[in-house]
């Protein structure tokens, strides 16, 4: 039998969990204690005065029950005698973009329902594109609401034929429309009376017989490799779900990322070797050739291979209460591999009311964009709308752990397979042994105030009467050149460190101990600069002077100026400041001279 | 779920070993089926149970079944991940059981106190799943998610697998009580004055400890007959648990508190 997994889609009050509640009820699919507790569930909270409220099925959790909304993505199983279903119930709250496109990212079929009363709503708009963004490709329009405009003919095909228009080129493969009742009933299992007008199917007949083609085994053959699987120490077999196409002993299959080539030995499964696997299939596959495989590769067909590349173009769906900044460092999950990445630029987000284009800096909670993406590592993968399973990526926050943010890949950028590094004859080992030292970076991170240049200075100072080669960063030589194009919100600051970070590194590798003096508010972007450099070339010093004293001394007046309101995003006063977790050193200048600071730094310092 | 686990790592065994949280009231045939399986597989078996609980003589009978299931489940299952240090535990718990699970994601988050906060779960798309956890933190992975009861039957057909006894219907002593019939597993069940042991053909649909779980009249005693009247059947699954029963949002409350 087979597995439909469809979404249902709408704004608030179209009646989408009534529908839901309603497939079940008449499919019998309701059992006789859920029965009596939707029964005293409904009597208690009365939303549908006194009568069964199918909603209350599915709101599963407390809050949605007390507050009469859905939080979360739910998801409902039912059976029919020709096919089973998976359904995903998601909210139609406009600030909950996340839960559809995570409720539609496993569906094959949305089912868009309309207030047959209200007509299009800019969030029916939104749900068809979502729908078309992640891929599904088969609609179902169900005008519901009938009985309350006397089930007229005129008004649904109004509505239909409005939204045909209204989806055009959105690249669906059918669109259905139905005139139904979910509270009464109507077209939803069987053909209603009430709408002799109406000759097609109902919601369930429709559901039932939909055909959705699935491709995927007909692509060409991706296995992205789980696990090494070495019970032995003479067999080495690579075991995953097949995401593309088929495999036969003897194909010729390639390592998409070292282009190494080798043929099927054998497909094994518990229940005996394959003749053939196919797209759905977890397999084990041994090769002819020992040839370098790990978790996070893809085995490809070899005349059909995906994209190799760091660099990509994608769309993303933003799921973090925290905005996407292009240069903070997230890490990408595709397949099995994780990769650090970069958002390089941010081309344009998608106005979600209107479907334009509009110039981003950043992307906030249930924004979506289309961004140039700069990976740590390549990976294989290719455009999401050929291929789902190896088109598709998640990024998540580094600190919270959070999923920050889905992606769908549109094409591997050209530059990233033309940018190759040079092989360098001189060494950063050979500069920093012209020099006699041992590079690193003296990372200052603090408050205004809290006595950073000071401290960087007079360390540099000290630095340089011993005869090692420094060079100082502060706010001066690096705001009024370099990054003199860069203000202070949220995103240039964060733009802000990188350059910085970039630039320490090339210093680093020339052979330099390089102090740098700066506020550098947040965690993620020192950690983007500590990951750039081996681990004992970057040392944070936190000058952890309390707030009171850096504001006490406010040698060039801006407190002053921030507590009057005049200077925004002032860190510490209206912005944050992440206090770093583990620093190699911290200092309190209201405590230690700046003297004892240096002493303290230079006692700790293996890099000179 | 064990079987898609050998079928998994295959030809190489699960890399994980087996933990069974014993409440010490679990039904007879369950312990000695848990014991053949291990010995038959080579599985390596973990048990624990909450001495401190046990030594405070805390029972389902004697101290109603919350409290009784907040120590000898919920606070024993802590005790063991705990002692373990393990930072993911595979359960077999099923979306269409219960809906507080409906919701709950396939990788499903714990702090350091096993708390679990469902408003704030990480969405789960495709199939990429982000099983990043910082120290002290956990994780309860539901791989049958997806599956339905009929689905679980159905493979077990398939495949063959071999189940506990008491799934399938057979003459077995029962006592009716609060509505629920209660097998006479062991000399610890204590008739009321009103109770009488009946010699009654049922079977189970859900497997607990046996004072919570109720038995239901049937005749169905092999798989075919046991999808049948599933097939028919016009009460759910847990119906039989008398833990969800306990208050509004049992079960949400028992999951946030660490409950599998």
């Amino acid at each position: 039998m087979s597995l439909l997994r469809f979404i249902t889609c709408g704004s608030v009050d179209d009646g989408k969990s009534t529908l839901i509640g309603r497939l079940l009820w008449d499919s019998k699919l309701i059992f006789e204690d859920q029965l009596a507790s939707l029964e005293a569930d409904s009597k208690k909270l009365g939303t549908q005065n006194g009568s069964i409220d199918y909603a209350l099925l599915l709101d599963g959790l407390q809050a949605e029950r007390e507050q009469g909304i859905t939080i979360d993505v739910a998801y409902r199983y039912f059976a029919t005698d020709k096919r089973k279903f998976i359904v995903a119930d998601t909210p139609g709250h406009e600030q909950y973009t996340r839960n559809m496109v995570t409720g539609a990212s496993t569906a094959s079929v949305a089912v868009i329902l309309v207030d047959a009363r209200k007509g299009l709503l800019t969030q029916t708009r939104l749900h068809s594109f979502l729908a078309s963004l992640v891929g599904i490709r088969h609609l179902v329009l169900a005008v519901n609401k009938m009985d309350l405009v006397d089930y007229s003919a005129s008004r649904f095909h109004a509505i239909r034929e409005e939204y045909e228009v209204f989806v055009a080129g959105l690249g669906f493969k059918g669109i259905t429309a139905l005139p139904i009742s979910a509270l009464q009933g109507d077209n939803v299992l069987i053909r209603s009376q009430q709408t002799p007008w109406y000759n097609g199917p109902s919601l369930m007949e429709h559901l039932e017989n939909i055909e959705v083609d699935d491709q995927t085994a007909e692509l060409p053959f991706r296995l992205p490799v789980q696990l090494v699987n070495r019970p032995t120490p003479d067999f080495r077999g690579f075991c995953g779900t097949i995401a593309s196409g088929r495999v036969r002993p003897g194909d010729q299959l390639v390592v998409a990322a070292s282009g190494a080539v080798s043929r099927v030995a054998r497909i094994i499964t518990m229940d005996g070797d394959l003749a053939e696997a196919q797209a759905g299939q977890s397999i084990t596959i041994t090769l002819e050739d020992e040839i370098d495989i790990s978790r996070g590769d893809i085995l490809a067909d070899p005349q059909a291979r995906p994209a190799q590349a760091d660099q990509f173009e994608a769309h993303i769906v933003w799921m973090h209460d925290q905005q996407l900044l292009p240069g903070r460092s997230y890490l990408l999950k595709s397949g099995a591999s994780t990769v650090s990445v970069q958002i390089s630029s941010i081309k344009y987000k998608i106005n979600i009311n209107t479907l334009q284009h509009e110039p981003a800096r950043v992307l906030a909670l249930n924004e979506i964009g289309v961004c140039n993406l700069a990976l740590g590592k390549a990976i294989a993968a290719d455009p999401y709308q050929e291929n789902k399973a190896t088109g598709s990526f998640i990024l998540i926050d580094r600190f919270s752990n959070a999923t920050a943010g889905a992606g769908m890949i549109n094409f591997a950028l050209r530059r990233a397979t033309n940018i190759h590094w040079q092989q360098q004859q001189v060494t950063r080992e050979v500069r920093a042994a012209l020099k006699a030292q041992h590079p690193c970076v003296i990372w200052f991170t603090g408050l205004s105030g809290s006595g950073k240049s000071t401290l960087a200075n007079a360390l540099e100072q000290k630095l340089a009467s011993s005869g090692r080669h420094t060079m100082l960063l502060d706010g001066d030589n690096i705001r009024h050149g370099l990054n003199k194009d860069l203000g202070f919100t949220e995103a240039d600051r964060v733009e802000n460190i990188r350059r910085i970070g970039e630039v320490a590194r090339l210093m680093v590798d020339a052979g330099l101990i390089v102090i740098t003096a700066f506020i550098s508010p947040y965690r993620a972007e020192r950690e983007m600069v500590r990951n750039l450099l081996p681990e004992d070339e970057f040392v944070e010093v936190y000058v952890n002077t309390p707030l009171e004293e850096c504001e006490r001394r406010d040698v060039k007046g801006l407190y002053k100026k921030a507590r009057q309101g005049k200077l925004p995003n002032f860190t510490g006063i209206d912005a944050p400041y992440e206090a770093p977790q583990a620093p190699a050193l911290t200092i309190d200048t209201s405590v230690l001279t700046i003297e004892e600071g240096v002493e303290a730094i230079l006692g700790m310092m293996n890099c000179t | 779920m064990l079987r898609l686990a050998l079928k998994a790592f295959y030809p190489a065994r699960p890399p994980f070993p087996l933990l069974h949280i014993d409440t010490t009231w679990k039904f007879r045939e369950m312990i000695s089926f848990r014991d053949q399986m291990a010995a038959e597989y080579g599985f390596d078996l973990l048990i624990h149970i909450n001495e401190e609980g046990l030594s405070l003589g805390i029972t389902p009978f004697t101290h109603g079944s919350a409290l009784y299931t907040d120590v000898m489940k919920t606070d024993g299952l802590k005790q063991a991940l705990d002692k373990y240090r393990f930072d993911a535990a595979f359960g077999g718990a099923r979306r269409d059981e219960e809906k507080s699970r409906a919701k709950e994601r396939i990788f499903s988050f714990r702090n350091e106190q096993h708390r679990w906060d469902p408003k704030n779960q990480r969405p789960e798309l495709w199939n990429i799943y982000n099983t990043r956890i910082r120290p002290g933190e956990s994780i309860r992975v539901f791989p049958l998610s997806n599956w339905t009861e009929l689905d679980i039957w159905q493979y077990i057909h398939l495949e063959q697998i071999p189940v506990v006894p008491l799934y399938f219907a057979k003459e077995r002593p029962v006592v009716e009580r609060d509505g629920m019939l209660m097998l006479l597993d062991d000399e610890r069940l204590e008739l009321k004055p009103d109770e009488q042991v009946q010699m009654k053909s049922v079977r189970f649909r859900t497997l607990g400890c046996y004072p919570l779980t109720g038995a239901i009249e049937s005749t169905a005693s092999t798989l075919p007959e046991i999808i049948q009247e599933m097939l028919l059947a016009t009460t759910s699954e847990r119906q039989g648990r008398l833990i969800d029963h306990d208050q509004a949002g049992s079960m949400e409350k028992k999951k946030q508190e660490g409950y599998f």
